[in-house]
């Protein structure tokens, strides 16, 4: 360490109620594994949390440069945490192109950790950094801690007889280890986890646990600055740390269970949707079938042929791939076919940001098919509702046999945050049961409360029946081509949709008074921060209230009502105005928009300024 | 919507509907329905157990005209929504109807991927190299030179020939038949159904709207003998009046060649396990040889299945419950039990 480089100040442990760290480095420096294990640690120190990984586009980009930087952060404390945090207050860059591309995200004052090791002549240049950042002020108003984190770590690992190259792959977990001396982390999930995950590699393991534990002994060592963070009180039960996309995938599978049918989950790889098939790929123990298709039209239409055969057809993708299905979304409306169509939205249009996060397809899930066609629209931003509103999908698709889109997005799909699981046998069963009865049967005459036509599948003796696309007679199901037939189809199908808000229950505002100044409405992802902006607020005496809408088509019934009763209506969302248009058509004329479309979330105080400029304007 | 026979078993009528046939007058398809309805009779197909599935086009109507299951679907995408009701129901006895527009141009992506996966079902193109339900467009396979309204100088594209793609695709069952040939076409479809695996037949049909006569050359009745050769496995591959022509090896050309039996000339006989005679059959074409029809390839492969029902078999039985419990996951307060 050279004497250009300020140390941090020795300080006693302090406290703090939450702490938000981001780590940062090349791609194969193994940042979103020290990300999650952070992450676990902080569960397992009673503290909710929240954390987000930011992956490269390339697969392998050239080491050194800054488009190879990937990037994890976690936000973690003693009180409900429901972002990732607006700022890190550590930010741990393992080489100067992760610094370069992360240190707008570290608060000012903030600690910055680098491996001086890695901040070469070499690596300034691939990171276009025209001189050492540690010494032409870059870091002015930052604190630095910058020990040789690629030499210590060898040092560490020597006597464990690796490799050169192996032996430095435990740099990350040797920061880790700092890390956890400074917000007291227990190590030894950690220590259990590496075990597990290299039991076929001990030495690996070995060498990883001592680069912790060096890591560690160097913070108690140096003094490094040390936090006590608060913890919280969780409600005793199960939990798990998982992703939206785990819970999406799980709710589905939880939903073929509770239907009682097969769950055929047909997906075409796209980005940042995959992990969804991913995941229920590794189900088929339990039951569960996927279909990787050639392409996104296959794979809609092979869920539509798992529906007609009495199954649960699920298909999956972003934004480019939904378009592809639209022309056969208009199939499953006509033959009132159940089905869901999950969107894990990303940037667009086109290849747009396939890794960055919006909320842009609202438009493109409400309206984005031929002809009149008329399709209900579900959101969910936490995982808990991913695992909730993949559910509801079920309920929804089965009971009215419809189509329905469930929205998700890159945020929530990736985010990942403790879960009470829920307990399985007490959730209410899907229970829709398909015709049986030969007699008089006929394929599209409706049940009087749902609208939804009878659903005989294939294998019931007597019930065969011929359907499809072109229009059919309101009576009979026969093809018909009668212009008040037709008339009253459009009607029915669109009653049919309309109806489905009779079952759903009365919305309620998430937080504040169900009247007032303001209320904030929100869908999907935005959750965590406007919830947050607006919890801080009203603790500085803010009359402003949080609305968050889990369905969007049909809208709950009392949803109106209640938006009637405040003073004025702000949608934050990550898209130009899509859901506050909509609120707009649906008679809320007075819900105005609040914008973002950065590819990143919003932050928190982003949300709390446009709060603050309306409720001081309503006040005067 | 239908009355049902009680009869244990189905003659070819009672595959029928109730509702009325809409092809032209004169359509090769009806002859095509007849012959299917029949062989539906023959298998002792049960109606509930079986399925047609069809896309956009002329033949695509033929769903409505046959009292089984049946899903009239959207343009192309007839093997991809096959494809899920198999996935659901390995069971279901799966008929895809499609043509030469619909299987090989919108759709010759999922035509492409249904062979090479292997589903279990069968596949019927109707090819009469023409779009007749959007009024006589060249099809991917009308020859060079098709005069039609969107090509009134005569198409320029390179026609495709389906038998061959099904081959190039990894198709273990590849026919062809003839809408005016029905006891063959009979006879290619219930080996079609006999076949464990995708089984794929090319049906020459008459289109006398748009394309009228365009097989003429080798399925009127005068230009059978001559000029096309009904494959049939374990016989000899010969052809002409009393066949006086056969097929031989060409060490040449590594092809096939034909030769006049009454010179002495020994004739091959079809194997239709190999699949390199399968491609030389699938590639003769008038002048110069005979068409090929019949079972040109039957030789079965591992079929499709989804990966469920082996693991349901391999490991202790999880629950959803186990899952979500694994991994990342902990227990706040004291564990109950």
């Amino acid at each position: 360490m050279g004497p250009h480089i300020k140390q941090a100040a020795v300080q006693e442990r302090k406290t703090a109620e939450t702490v938000v760290v981001r780590f940062a480095g090349d791609s194969g420096d193994g940042i979103q594994v020290i990300g999650s294990q952070l992450g676990l640690a902080s569960a397992m120190s009673d503290n909710d949390l929240g954390t987000f990984p930011e992956y490269p586009s390339e697969v392998r980009a050239p080491v050194g440069t800054t488009y190879g930087v990937s990037a994890f952060q976690v936000h973690f404390g003693g009180r409900p945490i429901k972002t990732i945090g607006d700022e890190a207050d550590m930010l741990v860059a393992l080489n100067p192109a992760a610094l370069k591309t992360n240190l707008d995200m570290l608060k000012k004052g903030g600690l910055v950790l680098i491996d001086a090791g890695s901040f070469t002549q070499r690596n300034f240049d691939k990171a276009g950094y025209a001189a050492s950042p540690l010494e032409d002020g870059t870091l002015d108003d930052y604190q630095l801690m910058a020990p040789d984190i690629s030499k210590l770590t060898m040092e560490s690992v020597a006597e464990i007889g690796l490799n050169k190259k192996a032996s430095l792959r435990c740099k990350n977990f040797w920061a880790l280890g700092l890390v956890y001396w400074m917000y007291g982390r227990d190590r030894q999930p950690t220590i259990d986890w590496l075990d597990n995950k290299f039991a076929k590699l001990p030495d690996v393991a070995a060498a990883n646990v001592a680069a912790l534990n060096a890591g560690h002994a160097y913070g108690e060592t140096v003094e490094a600055a040390g936090y006590d963070v608060a913890r919280i009180d969780m409600e005793p039960g199960p939990y798990s740390f998982v992703t939206g996309y785990e819970a999406l995938a799980w709710g589905l599978a939880a939903a073929a269970e509770l239907s009682d049918r097969k769950l055929v989950f047909a997906s075409y790889p796209i980005t940042p949707a995959s992990p969804v098939l991913h995941t229920l790929a590794r189900l088929s123990d339990i039951g569960v079938t996927t279909f990787q298709a050639e392409d996104e039209i296959a794979a809609i239409c092979a869920a539509i042929g798992v529906s007609f055969a009495g199954g649960l057809g699920v298909t999956s993708s972003s934004g480019p791939g939904i378009s592809l299905k639209q022309e056969a979304m208009g199939l499953a409306v006509s033959a009132e076919l159940p089905l869901i169509i999950v969107n894990t939205q990303r940037a667009g249009p086109s290849t747009g940001m396939p890794t960055k996060t919006e909320q842009s397809d609202l438009n493109q899930a409400l309206y984005g098919r031929h002809g009149e066609s008329p399709v209900p629209v579900l959101a969910a931003g936490s995982p808990a509702e991913c695992f909730e509103m993949a559910i509801e999908a079920a309920r929804i698709a089965l009971t009215y046999m419809t189509p329905v889109i469930l929205l998700s997005d890159g945020f929530v799909a990736n985010a990942s945050s403790p879960w009470a699981l829920p307990d399985l046998d007490a959730l209410p069963r899907i229970s829709v049961q398909n015709h049986k009865d030969a007699d008089d049967f006929n394929p599209y005459r409706r049940d009087p409360e749902t609208l939804a036509r009878s659903w005989a599948v294939p294998g019931t003796p007597g019930c065969e029946h011929r359907i499809g696309g072109i229009e059919k007679d309101f009576a009979s199901g026969h093809i018909s081509y009668e212009p008040e037939n037709h008339q009253k189809m459009t009607d029915v199908r669109a009653d049919k949709v309309a109806g489905i808000a009779k079952t759903i229950p009365p919305i309620a505002v998430d937080q504040g008074d169900a009247n007032g100044d303001l209320l904030l409405v929100g869908w999907g992802s935005t959750y965590g921060p406007i919830s947050r902006a607006v919890g801080n607020m009203r603790a500085r005496g803010c009359r402003v209230s949080h609305l968050h809408v889990r369905h969007i088509k049909p809208f709950a019934p009392n949803q109106n009502e209640l938006l009637d009763g405040f003073k004025q209506v702000l949608v934050p969302e990550m898209n130009s105005g899509q859901l506050v248009n909509l609120l707009r058509v649906e008679g809320c004329a007075h819900a105005e928009g609040l914008s973002k479309m950065t590819g990143r979330p919003f932050q928190v105080s982003e949300i709390e300024d446009a709060i603050l400029a309306r409720v001081e304007t309503s006040n005067e | 919507m239908n009355e049902h026979a009680s009869a244990n078993k189905l003659t070819a009528n009672d595959f029928a509907t109730d509702q009325e046939v809409r092809w032209c007058p004169g359509c090769g398809d009806y002859a095509v329905l007849k012959a299917v309805r029949t062989v539906l009779a023959d298998i002792g197909a049960r109606r509930e157990n079986t399925v047609f599935v069809s896309g956009i086009g002329c033949s695509s109507r033929f769903p409505y005209y046959i009292d089984t299951y049946g899903f009239h679907t959207i343009h192309g995408r007839a093997p991809a929504v096959a494809t899920g009701m198999l996935l659901a129901n390995p069971d279901l006895d799966v008929w895809i109807i499609t043509g030469d527009g619909d299987g090989l141009s919108i759709g010759g992506n999922h035509l492409l991927h249904i062979l090479r996966r292997n589903l279990n079902c069968q596949i019927l193109l109707f090819n009469n190299e023409t779009y007749g339900l959007t009024k006589g467009q060249f099809s991917p396979t009308s020859h060079l030179a098709t005069r039609t309204p969107s090509s009134p100088g005569g198409s320029i594209d390179n026609p495709v020939d389906p038998s061959r793609f099904a081959l190039g695709c990894g198709a273990r069952f590849v026919a062809r038949g003839v809408d005016t040939q029905i006891k063959q076409l009979v006879e290619v479809l219930k080996a079609a159904h006999r076949h464990q695996g995708a089984a794929f037949v090319e049906i020459f049909q008459n289109c006398i709207v748009f394309n009228e006569d365009v097989f003429e050359g080798f399925t009127a009745k005068a230009n059978v003998a001559q000029r096309q050769l009904q494959a049939e496995h374990g016989k000899p591959l010969t052809f002409g009046a009393d066949g006086t022509h056969a097929l031989a090896f060409d060490p040449q050309s590594l092809g096939l060649k034909t030769v006049d039996v009454s010179d002495g000339a020994q004739p091959l006989i079809h194997d239709a396990t190999n699949h390199n005679l399968a491609s030389a059959l699938a590639r003769m074409e008038n002048p110069d040889f005979p068409m090929a029809t019949g079972v040109l390839y039957d030789n079965p492969g591992p079929v499709y299945r989804s990966s469920t029902a082996d693991q349901d078999a391999a490991g202790a039985p999880r629950k959803l419950k186990d899952v979500m419990r694994a991994g990342l996951s902990w227990h706040v307060g004291e564990t109950p039990e």
